[in-house]
């Protein structure tokens, strides 16, 4: 795909509630390439958390509503590997048989996860201006598995040259966020967030990176509730704190 | 929804959250899932460096497979023919009980005693074992992991390692308590041993022995068995009636099928290139032969799967050759062991498989127990869909459109509380303006966020809404809306 004059920006949720640095770190990286960020203000949420708990009607009622904001035949960029594949994998099955259903395919089609699309669409070039640090990659699952992605967070680190990233054990393993599951199985969950916080805490970082704002929220929270750990970052607000000038 | 029902999935999550409080708080035991898991993943890792033929090996098994249940009746109807010719006795079994009770009638018309059992995961289906103690029949487990646990009065906690939750001195203390003539040991070539020459004995004894199957081929009436003990052999030929059981859906079309299955099979379960024993099994002891049993039954068991056979979504389920992968790679069977799911199957295909087989009103809570990270679709040699499979089930489970045909127990874990949740999220999320309300008015309210969140702040921080949402800050920073 050649380089597209604009994109669309959906935000996911979580970003715009709770992170929004990162989000706007994210557009900032995409203006700097020269691409116009297109922000509908009518964007809410892909309809993930629904899905994945059964209620598809409903999902399918929040996912109907986006349609409208990304009619326009260019990329929609998504700083999350969950709602990325959510987008690209369920709302295909989502939407089957519905009147919307070629609408909603369309969008599917060109939608990317943020750093897929820096790295695939406009092969960005990083330049670090940042003081050296040692940090590690927590890859999400739906980046790794759903959407094929989980090395392109590698890549883009790879460029920056005071950047150290250390490997934690067991690294392709989920977090233990899974949505929903963080409160249905919150004991589960709490044993897995221990697991993989252990196992970054161990790598000696101090700072945990990842595409994915569900993970973070959970490693995030579990570190500050632990009271010592890396800190925790979005990709995209990592890269823009070090590159900008 | 009826009262029952209700109740009874009530009963089930708390039940199940029982289980899992106590899982989590056996730190023995999840130290050896841990270990033990974390063994057998390197090992298949192994046996895959080139990711292209392993993906190209997947697509072959999974192609062979899809066209075996495809064509499953017809290869039903040519397996019986073939086996009958050759000596083989066909029984069918539409639910456990009728297995159970052909199994025994077997048994009891010709004087049998004492059994040896291979592993097989469909008679842990049907209870066998209890079934024929109840009736006077003694049957001593041949497998080690399964004679292991048969000492312990406890169920399989994974399909292929069924004793994996035990670590050496977990055995070495059985051994002790029910052989004190050994002298004690930790070690486990030594334990292996003494558990070999107690075995010995039994298969020269028995009367019969039962053992499960991998494969059935149509085309030529055989029977595969993966094993790597010489205990599926010895269980097979030393005795004088055999009796092999398994479920419908082994069935494939031909020889030719089974190398690449094998292959991946053992790739993917074990991490070797190949077992140690695989045996062929076509016919009973011909007439001047010196070993091998008189006679051989096959037992084909149904228990649902002609049910789930017919939807053209969750057929995928009955691809499964059983190899456990997608059990090891689980991140919440890691934390849990097997014996938390409180099934026969554990882990993903148990999630996937057991609410089809069993119900969703009896077993449906247990597809919570996944976050969907895609660990095991992405292992699994037949590229089950295990957490699409997953998500329908959970959607199964609470769909409100009852008149709607599906599996037992559909819409059985819709709770109206719950369901009110959704509602007013769609409502939020589904109205632009609706949430630009909400999310001015939370991140302004900050301060006002709760600050216990049920189970999520036991282990983790508060999250807070940001000062402003970045759907204002976008609109600051200069980026439009079209
Ligand atoms: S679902 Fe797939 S990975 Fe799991 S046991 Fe069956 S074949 Fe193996």
């Amino acid at each position: 795909m050649k380089k597209p004059d604009s994109v669309y920006y959906f935000a996911t949720c979580l970003v715009d509630l709770m992170y929004p640095d990162a989000g706007l770190a994210g557009m900032e990286l995409l203006r700097r390439e020269g691409v116009r960020v297109l922000f509908p203000q009518d964007q809410t949420c892909c309809g993930q958390p629904a899905f994945n708990s059964g209620y598809r009607d409903d999902a399918l009622a929040v996912a109907r509503a986006q349609l409208a904001c990304f009619e326009r035949d260019i990329p929609v960029v998504v700083p999350s590997g969950s709602c990325g594949g959510m987008i690209r994998t369920h709302w295909p099955e989502l939407f089957a048989g519905q009147p919307d259903e070629a609408k909603a395919l369309a969008i599917a089609a060109r939608t990317y996860e943020l750093t897929e699309f820096l790295v695939d669409v406009l092969d960005i070039r990083l330049d670090d201006l940042g003081e050296p640090v040692r940090i590690a990659i927590h890859t999400s699952c739906s980046a790794r598995r759903e959407m094929g992605v989980a090395d392109r967070i590698e890549s883009l680190v790879g460029q920056l040259g005071n950047v150290e990233v250390l490997t934690q054990e067991r690294k392709p393993e989920c977090c233990g966020f899974g949505g929903t599951f963080a409160v249905k199985q919150a004991d589960i969950s709490g044993a897995m967030v221990k697991d993989k916080t252990d196992a970054l805490r161990a790598t000696g970082a101090s700072v945990v990176i990842s595409q994915d704002c569900g993970c973070l929220m959970n490693i995030g929270g579990a570190f500050e509730k632990q009271g010592n750990g890396p800190q925790t970052q979005h990709v995209a607000e990592f890269l823009w704190e070090r590159t900008k000038r | 929804m009826s009262t029952t029902s209700s109740s009874t999935s009530q009963d089930q999550s708390r039940a199940f959250h029982a289980r899992i409080d106590d899982a989590l708080h056996n730190d023995q035991m999840r130290t050896n899932f841990r270990r033990a898991l974390t063994g057998i993943m390197a090992h298949r890792a192994k046996q895959f460096p080139d990711d292209a033929q392993l993906q190209a090996l997947r697509d072959q098994a999974r192609a062979v497979r899809a066209n075996s249940l495809v064509r499953q009746p017809e290869l039903l109807e040519q397996l019986e023919r073939k086996l009958t010719e050759n000596g083989i006795q066909v029984h069918w079994a539409e639910n456990p009980q009728q297995a159970n009770s052909i199994i025994r009638g077997i048994l009891q018309a010709a004087g049998a005693k004492t059994v040896v059992k291979g592993k097989s995961m469909v008679s842990e289906e049907t209870e066998l074992n209890h079934d024929l103690e109840q009736h006077g029949i003694e049957v001593i487990e041949s497998d080690l992991g399964e004679y292991i646990i048969q000492l312990a009065e406890e169920p399989p906690s994974h399909i292929v390692a069924p004793a994996i939750h035990k670590n050496r001195r977990d055995v070495a203390e059985l051994f002790k308590r029910f052989h004190p003539e050994i002298p004690y040991t930790e070690d486990i070539n030594e334990l292996t041993n003494s558990a070999r020459e107690i075995l010995r004995h039994r298969f020269a004894t028995a009367d019969a022995g039962i053992s499960g199957v991998n494969f059935a081929v149509a085309e030529t009436g055989t029977l595969c068995l993966v094993e790597n003990e010489g205990n599926g052999r010895l269980s097979t030929t030393a005795p004088r009636i055999h009796i092999a059981i398994t479920g419908i859906e082994k069935v494939v079309e031909k020889l030719a099928d089974v190398p690449p299955l094998l292959e991946i099979l053992t790739k993917s379960a074990t991490g070797q290139p190949i077992t140690t024993y695989f045996n062929m099994i076509s016919r009973p002891r011909q007439p001047g032969e010196l070993d091998g049993p008189e006679a051989v039954h096959l037992v084909l068991l149904d228990n649902g799967r002609s049910r789930i056979r017919v939807d053209a979504e969750l057929l995928d389920t009955l691809r499964c050759i059983r190899c456990g992968a997608c059990i090891n790679h689980c991140p919440v069977y890691v934390q849990l062991g097997g014996h938390a799911y409180g099934t026969v199957y554990p882990g993903p295909i148990g999630l996937a498989l057991e609410p089809q087989r069993i119900g969703l009103d009896k077993v449906g809570t247990l597809t919570s127990a996944c976050t969907m990270c895609g660990a095991c679709g992405e292992v699994c040699p037949v590229r089950i869909p295990l957490p699409k499979l997953i998500n329908r089930l959970r959607a199964e489970a609470v769909d409100g459109h009852p008149g709607q045909a599906g599996l037992p127990g559909h819409g059985s874990l819709r709770k109206s509380t719950e369901a009110t949740t959704w509602k007013l999220w769609r409502l939020l999320y589904s109205r632009p303006g609706l949430y630009r309300l909400f999310a001015a008015s939370a991140t302004r309210l900050r301060a006002l966020t709760p600050s216990k969140l049920g189970g999520w702040t036991r282990y983790r921080s508060t999250p807070k809404p940001a000062p402003r949402s970045l759907r204002e800050l976008a609109k600051k920073e200069g980026f439009g809306n079209d």
